[in-house]
């Protein structure tokens, strides 16, 4: 019935605009980029005016998991322990170029990305990026969490 | 896997286990506590979650190639890590470094130390509670980094400093800038000693607490400001003066008792004395003459008439990094040997310019020093930083290694924490200033 | 000269374990047999010499060209405001070499490390066992053996 579609999307814009605007993150700093972080986070560059400002420190109260720094094959599995403890919906932020990609770091300590582990959903490039180029990270993410259908039924994702 | 702490543990007690990935613990850091009740019986800590493998990737790299790699090791003072680095090739390859290089240097290095400081006792009084001093360090730190950008095009890893000299001059209107983040560090530095220093919370956690004496210091192999605190004078610029050290006026400031919150003073008061050092090295730079700005080729023109004529016109570079022209070559870069890249000017007019150019950085060619090894020290944040470069004679080294401050000082944390809360972990290992580049390389 | 002196005290002390002494680039350098290692750090470590602070223990894999790995020590002595650096040599087959434990404390992570990434063993280590890299990972990364692109990982990866 068609009446039905426009409520549920019309649920799922709320819903989205709800989530976009209060996201809390768990910073998972690991390295130089945490220092772009705390700029990003910190007055200047304020990450608290798109509505993401307060980091919980702890997974299981986040809902965005922010990968800062290069991830090690030893610290590898502390990262799908604290993703998997994290509750749906979640997403993931790639940010800095050893969380895309590994980075400067192609040897035998550093894991190539880190969707090799977990899935991303926004890939921050920069060694560090700027903080102007998080905000705009950030804003995708918003974009991305208003328009997917929201998961207002429980649904694991791989 | 059974750590240590397990293996040892009562069975009565309480494991509780503090990383790597905590927000207290700077990067990530693990460690791993017995309790009782409160009061830790027994402390394991665990390193190498951030070992990213830089001593080997430095073994198949060019010794020009390395430099961003190091970088990323203390990364909030990154241009005093590269000028260690620089500072030991150029031991060991006997070059100079022209005098404006020098005072350039000694800017940046104080800027970073500045940086350094800020970001530790922010990071520690936000783990206290004081998140007010963590947003006022911050912005300071933003002050700062605005007159590295200018200069070098990044805020933080710049691989600005390189072998013989720094890659550009300082941007046109330096000084104003530099004048403005000393004003902001000031006024926040007075805004947190007035915040902090007779706060009594603060003192409650930090004042008593993880002292340390000398000799258990010494004996850890702790260097910079946490030995400092301990009452040791033991500074690399007094002691073996580089750059122009010898010539710059400031004071070295010490502590008496090795605790938290002398460890967190001596860093204040350092602060302030890089303050004047930056004060002083702004003064004796001399203003670079102004630059005539004629009109020059573009770089594909001058290719293309390069191979026609030898172009006599000034070619005007791409604005991604001013002040490496080459008019500003002899006052930046040394001309001893052929160890920076050659101007670009030269590279795209010239043959000979594009065959130095080539042979810099081609795979055998470039820097070679000769069979060898050599140990250089430079202060870094946390104390002694010392490169050990061992050179075949090839143009990548045989081996690198890296004297890490924070090794030693991490070393200690064990013994510092039994018998102490919880608690008291968070401001021990706060003014520790843990960085974890640094620790696991 | 001050700095001959004392090393001249040192080789007269020690005249069969010291092998050589040498200058490169200002640094003091001295090379002895590793059997004398642990006597000689004692020594040093005491008055008049006065090495306080141990800056440095490191190796050096020299094993393809020369068969042996170089352990190199940094000293420093806060008084005199004097660096030293020791070497020595340890056989490829058989690495060992004796513990500083007793005498500095920071020899303790210091050689967990050079166990960590070259594999030499040191005798009378309170707890050697890796530091960097993680149980579970065979070989000794800073070896000119091991392959610089080798990774060994610990979680299943995808792709």
């Amino acid at each position: 019935m068609s009446g039905f579609d426009f409520l549920t999307t019309r649920f799922d814009t709320a819903l989205g605009w709800a989530r976009k605007f209060s996201l809390f993150h768990y910073p998972f700093v690991t390295a130089c980029c945490g220092m772009e972080y705390m700029s990003a986070a910190c007055a200047h560059f304020d990450l608290d005016r798109f509505g993401a400002g307060w980091t919980r420190f702890t997974p299981r109260q986040a809902d965005m998991l922010l990968v800062v720094g290069t991830v090690s094959h030893k610290l590898a599995p502390v990262l799908r322990t604290v993703y998997e403890q994290m509750m749906e919906p979640k997403w993931v932020v790639a940010f800095g170029a050893c969380a895309v990609s590994g980075g400067i770091y192609q040897n035998y300590a550093a894991v190539q990305g880190i969707d090799r582990i977990i899935p991303v959903d926004i890939y921050i490039p920069g060694c560090p990026p700027r903080p102007e180029m998080v905000l705009d990270g950030l804003l995708k993410l918003q974009e991305k969490i208003q328009t997917q259908g929201q998961d207002w039924r429980w649904r694991k994702k791989t | 896997m059974e750590s240590r702490i397990q293996k040892q543990a009562r069975p009565d007690s309480m494991l509780l286990n503090m990383g790597p990935s905590h927000p207290a613990m700077h990067g990530t850091f693990r460690i791993m506590l017995e309790l009782d009740g409160e009061r830790i019986v027994n402390a394991e800590c665990e390193i190498g979650y951030l070992h990213r493998g830089f001593e080997k990737t430095c073994e198949n790299k060019t010794y020009f190639n390395l430099l961003p790699y190091t970088d990323r090791l203390n990364y909030v003072s990154p241009q005093i890590n590269n000028l260690g680095y620089c500072m030991t090739m150029e031991k060991m390859l006997g070059v100079g470094v022209p005098e404006r290089a020098q005072l350039i240097r000694v800017l940046m290095g104080e800027l970073s130390r500045v940086s350094d400081h800020l970001t530790c006792i922010a990071a520690m009084a936000m783990e206290n509670g004081a998140f007010t001093v963590f947003l006022y360090m911050m912005k300071a730190r933003e002050f700062l980094w605005d007159v590295i950008e200018f200069t070098t095009g990044s805020r933080m890893t710049t691989s600005y400093i390189r072998i013989g000299g720094v890659r550009a001059d300082l941007a046109a209107g330096w000084r104003e800038t530099v004048a403005k983040g000393v004003l902001e560090t000031r006024r926040v530095l007075k805004d947190v000693h007035g915040l902090l220093d007779g706060n009594q919370i603060f003192l409650n956690r930090t004042r008593g607490l993880a002292a340390i004496s000398k000799e258990d210091a010494l004996s850890y192999g702790w260097t910079g400001p946490c030995l400092r605190s301990t009452g040791v004078l033991y500074d690399v610029r007094k002691a073996h003066p580089y750059l122009l050290y010898d010539r710059l006026q400031f004071d070295v400031p010490l502590g008496e008792y090795g605790d938290n919150f002398d460890r967190y003073m001596v860093r204040m008061k350092e602060m302030e004395q890089s303050l004047r050092l930056i004060e002083q090295v702004a003064a004796l730079i001399p203003d670079a003459a102004p630059r005539v700005q004629a009109e020059g080729l573009e770089p594909a023109e001058a290719i293309r008439r390069g191979r026609l004529e030898n172009p006599r016109r000034p070619v005007r570079l791409s604005p991604n990094l001013e002040g490496s022209e080459k008019d500003v070559y002899p006052q930046i870069l040394t001309a001893d040997a052929p160890v920076a890249v050659p101007a670009k000017e030269d590279t795209y007019t010239t043959m000979e310019g594009l065959i130095s150019h080539f042979l810099f950085f081609m795979k055998g060619h470039g820097i070679r020093p000769p069979r060898g090894d050599v140990y250089f020290s430079v202060e870094g944040g946390n104390g002694e930083l010392g490169y050990y470069v061992v050179s075949d004679g090839t143009d990548r080294p045989y081996r690198l290694h890296l004297r890490a401050p924070c090794f030693h000082l991490v070393s200690a944390l064990e013994g510092l924490i039994k018998g102490r809360f919880v608690a008291d972990v968070i401001p021990t290992f706060g003014s520790m200033n843990m960085i974890g580049g640094e620790l696991d390389r | 000269m001050e700095k001959e002196d004392l090393i001249e005290a040192l080789r007269a002390r020690f005249p069969a374990e010291v092998e050589a002494y040498a200058e490169s680039y200002g640094d003091q350098t001295l090379v002895v047999r590793r059997e004398a290692l642990r006597p000689l750090m004692t020594a040093l470590k005491a008055a008049p010499f006065d090495y306080a602070l141990l800056l440095d223990a490191t190796c050096v894999d020299f094993l393809a060209s020369e068969s042996r790995l170089e352990m190199v020590y940094h000293l420093y002595s806060l008084s005199r405001n004097r660096r030293l650096r020791i070497k020595a040599s340890l056989p490829g087959d058989n690495p060992v070499v004796d513990s500083l434990v007793g005498l500095w404390k920071n020899a303790d992570w210091l050689e967990r490390e050079v166990f960590d990434m070259f594999g030499v063993a040191f005798m009378g280590h309170p707890d050697l066992r890796r530091i960097l890299m993680y149980e579970g990972f065979e070989g000794h990364p800073l070896r000119k053996s091991y392959p610089w692109r080798k990774e060994q990982p610990r979680i299943p990866l995808k792709d």
